[in-house]
């Protein structure tokens, strides 16, 4: 790791102005920062940690709103009993998201500033069409999501929460990687009454994306007998070493039932 | 540099380092506690696992700078003096280890599994929560033997909460 000069911010404008110093970072659980910077991926000049802000912890449910700040770890997502209630699939994404220990860490903001794109919760995000909730502004999740490891964020700019209403019914299901536990192919499926959006990670050339083949499948009858038979092209998919576009492809489609089936039970 | 000051094994350390200094080398180079290991640097293999404020955490991926502040229990805080934490003592009645190299980090993750799970455990959730956790000698099979065994015993000993707060 390269020489770096670590703050700590108290509040959310400190963290705003600290952030201005030289090539500064926010971090947050540092899941990514830290071994990207370990690996010398990432340099930058100072660090801002924001993980201990009391204004970015904890998650609120009211009604159907649920508002998650950006720095509750996923560890805390996966138990919250009031979001668990509401939105049992988003409780169940965190459960999947790395190990025990990466899960004490990790932070849903760090998750979607970092937009990786075989992450969990930005798939979460769009399919719930949350909204991002910065320092500067709101951005709907269907905006926020710019491609590779790129957001509409702008220099300095800090998520400080999310919020979405519950949909009726939501599933989760992923295709992991069983070394890196990363999803080859995740897919999240949300149901109200504005119909079904679907949204797919691990699997796009240019990161998280909605699936419109699925959602009007879907909107014959939110069930797993609606996507019988779908055949998904593998264009805009990615092939690496772990999986072809092909095999991708009618991953999604797999993944989008077991998704289906898991939010209808 | 920075000035750090931490609570580890319940006793008070302070320190200047470079900022760039991980936890795990923190607690071995300045502190002498060479019970936490560096094992594959990448984050994955968890043969660094240590609890800070309670929680098990891969102290490779984390600054010391991060933890000042925080209470820190590695493997060398685990015993009573001569007395063996119940998880210890079952690793070595189930020989949940060859090497030993990943020990330290497993027993640390199953401290903090047991202390999760009051209710108890099954083997399922022992094997899903050792994911972050690689032995290369045991095939685990002891590891998870030893681990429900520990479970049991503290459950009955009502142990399981009182060790958190340590």
């Amino acid at each position: 790791m390269y020489s770096v000069n670590y703050h700590r911010a108290n509040s959310v404008a400190d963290a705003a102005k600290l952030v201005k110093t030289g090539d500064a970072k926010l971090l947050s659980g540092g899941m990514t920062l830290i071994p990207a910077m370990k690996t010398r991926l990432a340099a930058p000049s100072d660090l801002v940690d924001i993980a201990r802000i009391p204004e970015l912890k904890g998650i609120a449910v009211s009604g159907k709103t649920v508002t998650i700040g950006a720095a509750t770890t996923h560890f805390e997502v996966s138990r919250d009993e009031k979001l668990k209630k509401v939105c049992p699939a988003l409780a169940h994404l965190a459960s999947l998201i790395g190990d025990p220990a990466v899960r004490h860490k990790g932070t849903i903001g760090g998750s979607i500033a970092n937009n990786d794109p075989a992450a969990d919760y930005p798939a979460a995000l769009l399919a719930l069409g949350a909204t991002i909730i910065t320092n500067k502004r709101q951005l709907a999740a269907d905006k926020f999501f710019k491609g590779l490891f790129e957001t509409a964020l702008k220099d300095g700019e800090i998520v400080t929460a999310v919020t979405f209403t519950a949909p009726e019914k939501a599933g989760y299901e992923k295709f992991r990687n069983p070394a890196s536990r990363y999803a080859i192919v995740g897919v999240f499926v949300a149901s109200g009454k504005d119909g079904a959006r679907v949204a797919v990670t691990g699997a796009g050339d240019d990161g998280v994306f909605r699936s419109r083949q699925i959602e009007s499948a879907l909107a014959k009858g939110f069930s797993p007998a609606s996507l019988e038979g779908l055949k998904l092209p593998a264009d805009n998919l990615m092939s690496d070493i772990h999986a072809s576009a092909d095999y991708r492809a009618h991953l999604i489609v797999v993944m989008a039932k077991r998704a289906v089936a898991a939010a209808s039970r | 540099m920075s000035d750090v000051s931490l609570t580890i094994n319940g006793r008070k350390v302070s320190g200047s380092v470079e900022d760039r200094t991980l936890l795990v080398h923190f607690l071995r180079e300045h502190e002498g506690l060479t019970g936490t290991h560096v094992g594959c640097d990448t984050s994955q293999c968890g043969a660094c696992v240590v609890h800070v404020d309670g929680k098990a955490v891969k102290s490779c991926t984390m600054l010391a700078v991060q933890a000042s502040g925080s209470t820190v229990l590695t493997i060398e805080g685990l015993a009573h003096g001569a007395d063996l934490h119940p998880v210890q003592a079952a690793f070595k009645e189930h020989h949940g280890l060859q090497c030993g190299f990943c020990t330290p980090g497993m027993i640390m993750t199953a401290t903090d599994m047991i202390a999760r799970h009051p209710e108890g455990l099954d083997e399922a959730t022992v094997r899903a929560e050792l994911e972050g956790n690689i032995c290369r000698c045991t095939g685990y099979h002891n590891i998870v033997k030893a681990i429900l065994a520990a479970s049991k015993t503290m459950a009955k000993a009502g142990k399981g909460k009182a060790k958190v707060a340590a």
